[in-house]
């Protein structure tokens, strides 16, 4: 589904991923883990087509596409779904208004009906009570005023309205306590199918308890210098990840 | 050197006007063209007009050709029944056939008597929109509501202009009486009209515990322009609501002066103007509290595109003997594009020691990472924008009641800006 080759990105002059190959198939569930810096969220943020960033080179396909051509709508349109580490606050415009906007958007794109209102509605109720998300927040400014944890719900309920073939969750379960990490992780488990695929980008393995992933990677200075099941997560939580520097130092 | 080799610009565009016919009392007349004789068009110089060049306007050289265009659509439709009355070029050509109700009057300049003339305030004439407002209207309208009176419709005041180098200075008079209650929109385009200028005078008065709403769209084109009075006096215990909505037009100057002069009086000065091209809009606002215990509350708030210009001076004065003032004042503005300008300026002055009053304003971008995060959901980049535009200028929209005047700004929003509503 997701063919990342040789990808080199920078921001700024500086290059920030080095060479990161990876390949996530349909069905899939893979976990990045590696320190901070690593260049995990500028993975995510390429991926969804921040334009901050230069591709120097490499290339990413997804789903027999070539993803670095498309806009940041488009890639969204064609199924891929970025859960934000930061997701910002969009004062006014609320939730459920701008989520019917997608989906109609994304509709018209792939050639379908838009949706009906009453549709929609029951659409909001069914994926919020998925997340356990206050229908009244689903109304609400887009994360304003949202505490931590309501941000990331937020998050997970936009995935489950978009219903994206390819979610990449970044740090979604940073910040978050033990009953909103099961309530997040029971939210992406649920739209687990084998269509569809997710990547999870994590610094604790506390998350894989809950996803469990197929494979685990490890990205060190921007490249992915490890891969594994998911013991390695158990593995890095152990060693910590002075373990991978002095692997990747030895060569 | 130059100045005495300069022409009176202003004495070459009066000599293509024509005097007024309105029965306005000889003192009035006199005082308005003896202003008119010693003065001209104001430059940059004058604080006043910093920011508005007039040049555009006293270049034209007003056309005398008093045919009106009978292709022009003449309706401005609100999906509503009111009282309508339609001007084009500055005449009177279509007037509600419904009987108006009791205790209200509407009457065109031409027929009132001297003494409903005569009960028009601000007829000092000493500025200049003011002045040539008063020597060359053409026409206007008279609205009386009597005292206790409910206007359970509302009245609708149409305003277009049509055809080339067509100046026309319509002025009117809103009396509300002692606890009478009355909604009027006034609406304004000029389609296919180029080069042409509005000069509206609307002298307000709010009586006692009166209720006045007045909701004004100013839908004005490229290559037309139009300068705005709205003189009010509001008396005790009255609430008035001035919502003025600006999407277009190549000079729009609107002064309105709200003067307070009776305690306990809620007075609401809300804007909003969406421009694009090069149009250039500037709105002075000055609300005078002249009594205690009155409210004053003014939002404003301009969506910039392309090369238009924004201008906002509003100022808030607070006299000596208004203690209990509470004023709030802001003027916030969003630039969409780096050769959009605004110029904002909130001015308070307060001269009495117990009052809360505040003012600000910003200016400010869309926040790029909100519009990537709604990209990052399927929205395109223009629906993104659309919606962040849409939530900076709601606070404005939603102070207006009518929902057929949201529908027509609307309406509007989806053909000037190609918004789209869902
Ligand atoms: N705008 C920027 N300019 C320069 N460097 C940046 C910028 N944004 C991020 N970086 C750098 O990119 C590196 C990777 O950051 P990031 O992808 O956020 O790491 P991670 O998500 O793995 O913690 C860090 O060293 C960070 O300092
Ligand atoms: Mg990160």
């Amino acid at each position: 589904m997701l063919t990342i080759k040789n990808l080199h990105a920078s921001i700024n002059g500086k290059e920030i991923l080095k060479g990161l190959n990876l390949e996530v198939k349909a069905g899939e569930v893979h976990a990045i883990m590696g320190p901070n810096g690593a260049g995990k969220s500028t993975l995510a943020s390429v991926l969804a087509g921040k334009e901050d960033y230069e591709i120097t080179e490499g290339s990413v396909t997804f789903d027999g596409k070539d993803l670095l051509d498309l806009e940041t709508e488009d890639r969204a349109r064609e199924g891929l779904f970025l859960a934000f580490q930061y997701p910002v606050e969009i004062p006014g415009v609320s939730n459920v208004n701008f989520l019917r906007t997608a989906i109609n958007e994304i509709r018209e794109y792939r050639g379908e009906e838009a949706i009906s209102a009453k549709d929609f509605m029951a659409l909001v109720r069914e994926k919020s009570a998925l997340v356990e998300l206050d229908s009244k927040l689903a109304t609400r400014s887009v994360n304003e005023g949202f505490s931590g944890g309501e941000k990331k719900r937020n998050e997970i309920f936009q995935m489950a309205m978009l219903e994206p073939k390819l979610a990449i969750l970044d740090e979604t379960d940073s910040g978050l306590d033990i009953d909103a990490l099961r309530i997040v992780a029971n939210g992406v488990n649920k739209l687990k199918s084998p269509k569809n695929a997710t990547v999870v980008i994590t610094h604790y393995q506390r998350l894989l308890d809950y996803i469990v992933p197929d494979v685990v990677h490890v990205l060190y200075d921007g490249k992915i210098v490890k891969s594994g099941p998911k013991e390695l997560a158990l593995e890095l939580e152990e060693k910590g990840y002075d373990w991978i520097k002095s692997e990747v130092e030895a060569g | 050197m130059s100045t005495l080799l300069s022409v009176n610009k202003l004495e070459t565009f009066r000599s293509h006007l024509n005097k007024t016919k309105i029965g306005f009392s000889n003192g009035i007349l006199e005082n308005a063209e003896s202003f008119l004789n010693q003065t001209d068009f104001p430059t940059t110089k004058v604080e006043d007009w910093k920011y508005t060049r007039l040049n555009k306007i006293s270049g034209i050289q007003p056309s005398n050709d008093t045919t009106l265009d009978t292709d022009v659509i003449l309706d401005y439709d609100l999906g509503k029944e009111t009282f309508k009355f339609i001007f084009q070029n500055g005449v009177l050509c279509s007037s509600s056939d419904a009987n108006l109700p009791e205790g209200l009057t509407i009457l065109p300049l031409e027929d009132c008597t001297q003494e409903q003339l005569a009960s028009i305030p601000y007829q000092d004439n000493n500025e200049l929109f003011v002045a040539l407002n008063t020597f060359y209207c053409s026409s206007g309208l008279y609205i009386e509501v009597k005292k206790n009176t409910v206007v359970n419709k509302t009245i609708h005041i149409h305003h277009i202009v049509s055809g080339e180098n067509m100046v026309n200075h319509v002025k009117h008079f809103i009396n509300c009486g002692t606890s009478s209650n009355c909604n009027i929109i006034l609406t304004f385009i000029s389609g296919e009209a180029k080069n042409c200028m509005s000069n509206v005078l609307t002298n307000v008065v709010v009586g006692e515990n009166a209720k006045l709403n007045i909701d004004k769209l100013q839908l004005e084109n490229d290559g037309n322009y139009g300068v705005f009075n709205e003189l009010t006096e509001i008396y005790a215990n009255a609430n008035f609501t001035l919502n003025t909505i600006t999407l277009g037009g190549t000079l729009i100057r609107n002064n309105v002066h709200a003067e307070i002069k009776g305690q306990n009086v809620e007075c609401n000065l809300n804007g909003a103007y969406l421009l694009k091209g090069s149009a250039h809009v500037d709105n002075h606002t000055l609300i005078e509290h002249q009594v205690p215990n009155c409210n004053s509350n003014e939002l404003y708030k301009g969506v910039m595109d392309d090369k238009s210009t924004g201008v906002f001076n509003g100022k808030v004065i607070v006299h000596k003997d208004a203690q209990k003032t509470n004023a709030f004042q802001s003027n916030a503005n969003v630039l969409l594009s780096k050769d959009a300008t605004i110029n904002t300026k909130p001015e308070l002055e307060i001269y009495a020691d117990d009052v809360k009053c505040s003012h600000g304003s910003t200016t400010g971008q869309l926040d790029e990472n909100a519009i990537f995060y709604l990209r990052a959901r399927g929205v395109s980049e223009a629906s993104a924008r659309q919606l962040l535009v849409q939530a900076f200028i709601e606070d404005v929209l939603e102070k207006i009641e009518d929902e057929n005047v949201v529908n027509c700004i609307h309406n509007e929003l989806s053909e000037r800006l190609g918004w789209s509503f869902n």
